[in-house]
């Protein structure tokens, strides 16, 4: 790969990308183990148990996702600011740290899985703490290497043309590297416990990386379709103050049950209500800026329609990005929604609904946008000046996307059979809990789940296969 | 040339960006503050003088909890009662019932426990809630589970299901071994008891109140 490539920062970011589709990988197969024990529970039984297996599911999850946003700010870095990034040896070496640490702690999941009850298992095999598993050691690695991504960030940015993209991205970093710190401590209050690591959560995916998102759009819009930059970057900034405005406080949604007080009910539905605003914001964004452009290249001359000319530099990437401003709305905003006012959560929380929501906001909101980035080192990498779409990347795109979109479908209605007999029903109790799971509406939206994973898998090979074989593929614009 | 607009002008909503995020964070450290010392735990004291804390003191496992509807709140909250025997006492010291909760609270996360069940409501969905395990019906002396562990309290048959899982099926998906010491157990349930002794804001709804309600009726 590569050949075409004369900055180091972007050779970097091939990198991460590809590190990234691998550990993407692992995170489907490890779901579908977990998909498969809902529908035949002896399955694995103590051997790759349900609690490793989605462990792994989801810390696969935010690794190749946090690796796809290193890579895309060393892709973005030389575009933006003109020049080569700073510290990019550094930056070389703490990715082979950061790579070697995670296959050192999934190997230690997998084989150790889980400890006695003392200060070492959290040290060195498991923390316990959904989505922050990984083993304390782990996470001093991760500052470190957290802390050279943003001093790399920052000296380039400061060095080098600094536009507001960048700007954006700089605050934006050194918060979600900050954020990580408050998930590294241990208490015997459970409460304070979830308390400090909803920061991390929820300051990551409903705040931070949101933020992430809007900046990485806005690249996309500019290099894929050429979008006027002010205009681009004038809506990044409404957009960071919409998603801070209402994703900070919107925290408060995830303390109406943990021990905290009454008065996060109404902060926490107020501003996790307005979440979505931004999201809606960032669609139409997307769509109105393509619009435009096409608009302005039609007025330009090129009115006859059969003969119009795309504006759209890179089909692949541009459609994961417009799927991405679809996808965030309807996963983060809208599935976010049903579930978000207290008096809805009070049945809902802890149910498959949080899991139909966490799948498409997940996808939808992160996996598009940065698959869509990898298109777009693709292009880069092989110098091509419009890519095209192949059979195998619109296979992918349809089958991912409707494998999700499937899950979710199946999820929903189990977390409704849920949310209808074990809680309302039933009253919550270990019993209420497994009428719930036995019902046959249940039974079958798990067998669907498990189908739509298969789905989505299948999207998977063909991802990985037009990844590896679309750069010499002649179609292209050269 | 027209005056240019406020609205179309990138510093003015950069400086709003800088603003709303600013004032946003001071409120979320404020009532962070706040929150803080509303949630930190009770002390002994505390439960000898009926204050109510909304997370009690580790001593909480010496009393009776209970779960009943408050009527001013409109939902139920945990009421400790009585003294009540935690695995043959009911005088365990501060130091002692700190150093269980200790145990069982660094037992729920060397065992994953979250990556099955939800505690508070977090967690996977594989598994029971674990919020009000404790008050469950199934454990007390009208359920199933101490005929099944062959023990006579509560806290004997959660301790005994804990460190022997698979032997005690309850359903077809079943709980694995996770190498559950005698010891770890007795940990980990002084951790579920106290943790239903904390003051979620009503959840889960209607705990336990279903008992031998089916289908409806």
């Amino acid at each position: 790969m590569a050949n075409n490539i004369t900055s180091e920062s972007k050779q970097l970011a091939t990198w991460y990308f590809t590190f990234a589709a691998i550990i993407f990988g692992a995170q489907l197969l490890f779901g579908l183990v977990a998909a498969i024990q809902y529908v035949m529970p002896g399955f694995l039984f103590e051997i790759i148990d349900f609690s490793v297996a989605r462990m792994i599911h989801i810390n696969a999850l935010v690794v190749w996702m946090v690796f796809a946003m290193f890579g895309s700010v060393y892709w973005l870095l030389p575009d933006e600011t003109g020049i080569e990034t700073v510290g990019i040896k550094l930056g070389k070496l703490l990715f082979w740290i950061f790579a070697a640490a995670i296959v050192v702690v999934v190997l230690v999941y997998l084989l150790v899985q889980v400890g006695p009850a003392d200060e070492t298992t959290i040290w060195f095999i498991n923390e316990g703490r959904e989505y922050i598993e990984a083993p304390r050691w782990a996470d001093f690695g991760i500052v470190v290497v957290a802390l050279g991504f943003v001093a790399n960030l920052f000296l380039t940015g400061m060095k080098g043309q600094r536009s507001g993209i960048v700007t954006v991205l700089m605050a934006d970093m050194i918060a979600f590297s900050g954020l990580y710190l408050c998930g590294m401590f241990f208490t015997d209050n459970i409460s304070m416990d979830q308390y400090w690591w909803w920061w991390v959560i929820h300051l990551w995916v409903e705040a931070t990386w949101e933020v992430f998102v809007g900046a990485l759009a806005a690249y996309g819009l500019i290099t894929i379709i050429g979008a006027h930059r002010k205009v681009v970057e004038m809506w990044l900034w409404i957009e960071v103050a919409m998603l801070f405005g209402s994703g900070i406080l919107g925290l408060g949604h995830h303390y109406f049950w943990i021990g905290t007080p009454e008065y996060w009910w109404e902060i926490g539905a107020l501003f996790s209500a307005l979440e979505p605003l931004p999201l809606v914001a960032m669609f139409i964004h997307v769509l109105y800026d393509w619009g435009k452009t096409q608009g302005q290249e039609m007025g330009e001359g090129h009115i006859d329609e059969d003969h119009v000319k795309s504006v759209v530099t890179n089909k692949p990437a541009f459609t994961w990005f417009v799927l991405n401003a679809f996808g965030n709305f309807l996963g983060a905003g809208i599935w976010g929604f049903f579930h978000t006012l207290p008096q809805v959560n009070l049945y809902t929380h802890g149910t498959q609904f949080t899991s139909a929501h966490g799948h498409l906001a997940f996808f939808g909101a992160y996996a598009t946008i940065l698959l869509g980035m990898m298109y777009l080192a693709i292009q880069g990498s092989n110098g091509i000046k419009v890519l095209k779409h192949t059979k195998a990347s619109i296979w992918a795109v349809s089958l991912i996307t409707s494998g999700v979109v499937g899950m979710t479908v199946a999820l929903t209605i189990a977390g409704y059979v849920q949310v209808l007999v074990s809680r309302a029903q039933m009253g919550a109790t270990w019993a209420a809990y497994f009428d719930g799971q036995s019902g046959m509406w249940f039974a079958q939206a798990m067998d669907w789940r498990l189908v739509m994973g298969a789905v989505t898998f299948l999207g998977f090979l063909f991802l990985i296969k037009d990844f590896l074989s679309t750069g010499k593929n002649p179609v292209h614009e050269r | 040339m027209a005056k240019k607009s406020v609205w179309s002008d990138n510093r003015f909503w950069q400086r709003s960006a800088a603003w709303i995020t600013g004032f946003a964070s001071v409120l979320l450290i404020w009532l962070t503050f706040d929150s803080m010392g509303q949630i930190s735990m009770g002390t002994d004291a505390d439960l000898q003088s009926g204050v109510t804390k909304r997370v009690p003191a580790p001593t909480v496992i010496n009393y009776k909890i209970t779960y009943e509807m408050d009527t001013k709140r409109g939902h139920e909250v945990p009421v400790i009662g009585e003294k009540e025997k935690f695995f043959g006492r009911d005088d365990w010291s501060e130091e002692e019932a700190a150093s269980l909760l200790h145990l069982g609270k660094l037992g729920s996360q060397a065992k994953n426990c979250m990556n099955c069940h939800t505690l508070l409501g977090n967690g996977a969905y594989y598994a029971p809630d674990l919020t009000k395990a404790w008050l469950d019906p199934a454990w007390g002396p009208t359920g199933s589970m101490q005929a099944m562990t062959g023990k006579n309290t509560k806290e004997e048959a959660m301790a005994e299901f804990l460190q022997h899982p698979s032997t005690y099926p309850t359903h077809a998906r079943m709980m694995p071994n996770l190498g559950i010491t005698a010891e770890e157990a007795k940990g980990l349930v002084a951790f579920l008891k106290h943790m239903s002794s904390i003051d979620t804001n009503g959840f889960p709804r209607n705990f336990g109140r279903m008992q031998g309600a089916v289908n409806g009726k």
